[in-house]
């Protein structure tokens, strides 16, 4: 009762905060779906300090915590005088981090293919620009889409982070819900609800992807695991 | 520039740092070993399929890795005292990383269990071992060595989440970091975020190291 109470009154504030993180979830997978492919190109490319500047990247962004890159972004760039509002900073802060993620996701996937495939492609007199675009990216897009699937379910859960740079989103608005009506429980227990509501079908659906994708069908000779 | 660098990492501001960092380790090891006892317990119920139980733990696993850790943490500090239990800001990121952690390993558990070659429990059967004799003694070993690597990966993540708990006010590496700029934003701000960055990845990428050769080693044999 006291749940549908809450939701009369403040639906309008859950469903802005779920929209804020739905929305900042889909803008920094697009983002980190652009600088992680930037950065896998950069980490197999053929020339050594190239591909280190990629690992670098990689390596960094992989050990420090998301929370340190949003705070540089809120509280760090105020230093010179660039003041991002905490959605943006948020933003960019998880598409830096989860970059990094999908870059290594794109990596695996091109690299566990065959090399028998590349040699094929050269044999036909295929350019590699050619072998890339006909013959390993259609393969490995079915390798790199379960990972990617699951960066988009830590996407959203990360975006919770936003509600310390006082952005509006779920979390935040929950919060803001709980410490207006001392409904505590049953505030906090919507926002769990409005999570799940995104994240388990969304989870679900990579396991069907990982299950299938790796269907016998596509076992790919000498291809390793996956 | 360098005046301002040195004047932020003062010796005082950089104790103040390292002694954040061990309270992050503290909390990231303590859960660890908490969540390593309670994933093996429910990776092992699932893999059994205890009637009930199972299906209690497959709806706890789900729903507990489908939430932000972050909002676990603000759950257990914030909003069990509701329902009368009141933990310090140290248990409840101990709790709340623990409920969020428990879950991924009893995945890791149930994977490296079910990883084990068909074979040998077919032949462990047709000795006539039960169920819980061949989980003992062949395919439990078996999973613990191959958990190896992910759990460290595991751990990786976790150092990084504990930084989660400046929600609830732990004094953990971030927590202090913040403190320390705080007193003078303008100028302390990027000196002190580059240096716990710094310490952060310094910690993890040996770890990650680690877990690169042992992930090779366990493969080659």
């Amino acid at each position: 009762m006291v749940y549908l109470e809450l939701l009369r009154e403040y639906g309008d504030l859950f469903w802005s905060g779920f929209r804020t993180t739905l929305g900042v979830s889909v803008v920094s997978l697009l983002g980190s779906l652009i600088l992680g492919t930037f950065i896998a190109g950069l980490r197999m490319f053929p020339y050594a300090p190239v591909a280190a500047v990629g690992r670098a990247y990689v390596e960094f962004v992989r050990n420090i915590p998301l929370l340190l890159i949003a705070f540089f972004f809120y509280f760090g760039l105020a230093q010179f005088h660039i003041n991002l509002d905490g959605i943006v900073a948020g933003t960019l802060a998880l598409t830096i981090y989860t970059a990094a993620f999908i870059a290594e996701a794109i990596r695996a996937g091109i690299h566990s293919l065959p090399k028998g495939q590349w040699e094929a492609g050269y044999a036909t007199g295929l350019s590699y620009a050619q072998i890339l675009r006909y013959v390993i990216l259609p393969q490995a897009f079915r390798l790199i889409l379960p990972p990617l699937g699951n960066q988009f379910v830590n996407l959203v859960k990360n975006s919770s982070i936003l509600s310390l740079i006082a952005g509006p989103e779920l979390l935040y608005q929950g919060e803001a819900i709980a410490n207006a009506t001392f409904k505590t429980l049953p505030a906090y227990t919507l926002v769990a609800a409005f999570y799940l509501l995104l994240t388990i079908p969304l989870s679900q659906f990579v396991r069907y992807l990982e299950k299938r994708l790796s269907g016998k069908e596509f076992v790919l000779e000498g291809g390793g695991a996956v | 520039m360098i005046e301002t660098w040195l004047e932020a990492l003062q010796p005082a501001h950089l104790n103040f740092l390292l002694q954040g960092f061990r309270i992050t380790l503290e909390v990231a090891l303590i859960t660890i070993a908490l969540s390593y006892a309670i994933g093996i317990v429910i990776g092992a119920t699932r893999y059994l399929g205890v009637p009930g139980l199972a299906t209690l733990f497959t709806i706890a696993v789900e729903t507990l890795r489908n939430l932000p850790i972050l909002y676990l943490l603000i759950f257990v500090r914030f909003v069990l005292p509701t329902l009368g239990i009141r933990l310090d800001p140290f248990w409840s990121a101990v709790v709340g990383l623990t409920a969020f952690e428990a879950a991924i390993i009893s995945e890791i558990v149930r994977a490296g269990l079910a990883s084990v070659d068909r074979g040998q429990i077919e032949a462990a059967t047709a000795s006539g071992l039960t169920r819980l004799q061949i989980l003992r003694y062949i395919a439990l070993p078996q999973a613990l060595v191959r958990m190896i690597p992910p759990t460290v990966s595991q751990f990786i993540s976790l150092l990084k989440d504990t930084s989660l708990a400046v929600a609830i006010s732990l004094p953990e590496l971030m927590h202090n970091a913040q403190i320390i700029y705080n007193g003078d934003p303008v100028r302390y701000v990027l000196p002190i975020l580059t240096t716990t960055a710094v310490l952060y990845f310094s910690v993890n990428f040996l770890l990650s190291q680690i877990a690169h050769v042992l992930e090779r080693r366990l493969l080659r044999t």
